[in-house]
């Protein structure tokens, strides 16, 4: 029975390759490094965290203009940016939607509602959708508090209630953002929440 | 796969299987009087699984705000039509936020009537919820929860058609038991 069996092989490597593939995850988790990035913002300049000198950290928020979570976190997002930045820990805003899909969230709509919404941070397209894969971001809004050497600290949602700001028990990025400028770990370091999924083709 | 049920009834009384086709024909009609059970707490939705006995529950977690929730929702409506005359039941749990109900849930369910069960969840502190649903679940919609007693699964994303979710289901429907030997 010396019979060669290709189709077997072939399933056998395919499955190997299954099995390999889903063991390594693809994307950051707390604790890692996180890359830079090269996007553009709303003002056509192309920003990276490295553009930032004296950055301690950095709040990655990926968020867009038509999801309802998102707009009602807008005013959050931009209270973060106030308080945190000149703390030396800014916020990025970025949005990972195909305009494709939404058209609200189209580069020239971001354009529009960063200078209607006057927001106080950058506001960066992840316009080949490259960049939200690596963190793993899945919906809008999702955090990713970063310390000084870029290492993800904290992953998830703003705060515990988006639709009534007077009710919110517990300021997961605000605390989590105040831990890390401590040097010190956030606790929790990882939430969950409801949001719209991240649009691609 | 869709025609199985129907077999399998045909196979135990075919008096209940016309009634069941008369059933499943008079269900969409019923639709304009929806009503909506408002959950504040994962708690009580949790009770309301308990309730359900051995009924194989479908429950799907939408939004009106959510555009692929949306676009699913025919394929939950055609589970329900297909498969409620044999004990399947889909539950429709809307997460618009709460002061949304009355300006966008109830006039989004006039134009867009559905049959199934309709639920609001509006626990806000989505991350002590979230987990009790499933621990890998990050909380982005729409997501389907399938239950039978003590068996549950999961579905993280949107289905790409019926069929999809019908092989979801499959393990968890019992309408087919099998006729005893003799």
């Amino acid at each position: 029975m010396k019979r060669f069996c290709p189709l077997s092989v072939i399933l056998l490597m395919g499955l190997t390759l299954v099995l390999v593939s889903s063991r390594h995850s693809q994307h950051y988790i707390v604790g890692e490094k996180a890359e830079d990035f090269s996007l553009k913002d709303t003002e056509g300049k192309m920003v990276t965290m490295a553009d930032y000198k004296d950055a301690k950290g950095f709040i990655i928020v990926f968020t867009c203009n038509h999801c309802p979570y998102a707009q009602l976190y807008e005013k959050r997002i931009a209270d973060l940016h106030r308080k945190f930045a000149p703390l030396g820990m800014p916020v990025i805003a970025i949005n990972p939607n195909d305009p494709d899909i939404v058209p609200d969230d189209s580069y020239t709509a971001m354009q529009k509602r960063a200078k209607d919404k006057k927001y106080p941070y950058a506001y960066l397209f992840d316009e080949k959708q490259l960049v939200y894969p690596k963190f793993g971001a899945t919906r809008t809004p999702h955090v990713f508090v970063l310390d000084k050497d870029r290492i993800v600290r904290y992953i998830g949602a703003i705060d515990d209630n988006p639709e009534t700001p007077e009710a919110v028990k517990k300021r997961y990025v605000d605390d989590a953002a105040t831990a890390v400028l401590r040097g010190q770990k956030p606790a929790p370091d990882f939430t969950r929440a409801v949001g719209c999924t991240i649009k691609k083709k | 796969m869709a025609f199985f049920p129907y077999l399998c009834l045909m196979r135990l009384n075919p008096r209940l299987f016309l009634l069941s086709l008369l059933f499943s024909w008079s269900v969409p009609q019923m639709a304009h009087s929806q009503e909506i059970i408002v959950y504040d707490s994962i708690g009580q939705l949790e009770a309301r699984i308990r309730q359900a006995g051995d009924t194989t529950l479908v429950i799907n977690f939408w939004a009106t705000w959510c555009g692929p929730c949306v676009e699913e929702l025919p394929i939950f409506e055609e589970l329900h039509r297909r498969y409620s005359p044999f004990g399947l039941k889909v539950i429709l749990i809307s997460l618009d936020f709460k002061s949304q109900k009355a300006k966008r849930l109830i006039p989004f369910l006039q134009t867009h009537p559905l049959s199934p069960e309709i639920g609001q969840l509006v626990d806000p502190d989505a991350d002590s919820w979230i987990p009790r649903v499933d621990s890998l679940w990050d909380g982005a919609i729409p997501a389907t929860w399938v239950i039978q007693k003590d068996k549950r699964g999961f579905h993280p994303t949107y289905f790409k058609d019926f069929q999809e979710l019908e092989m979801f289901i499959q393990p968890f429907i019992r309408i087919c038991p099998r006729p005893a030997r003799r």
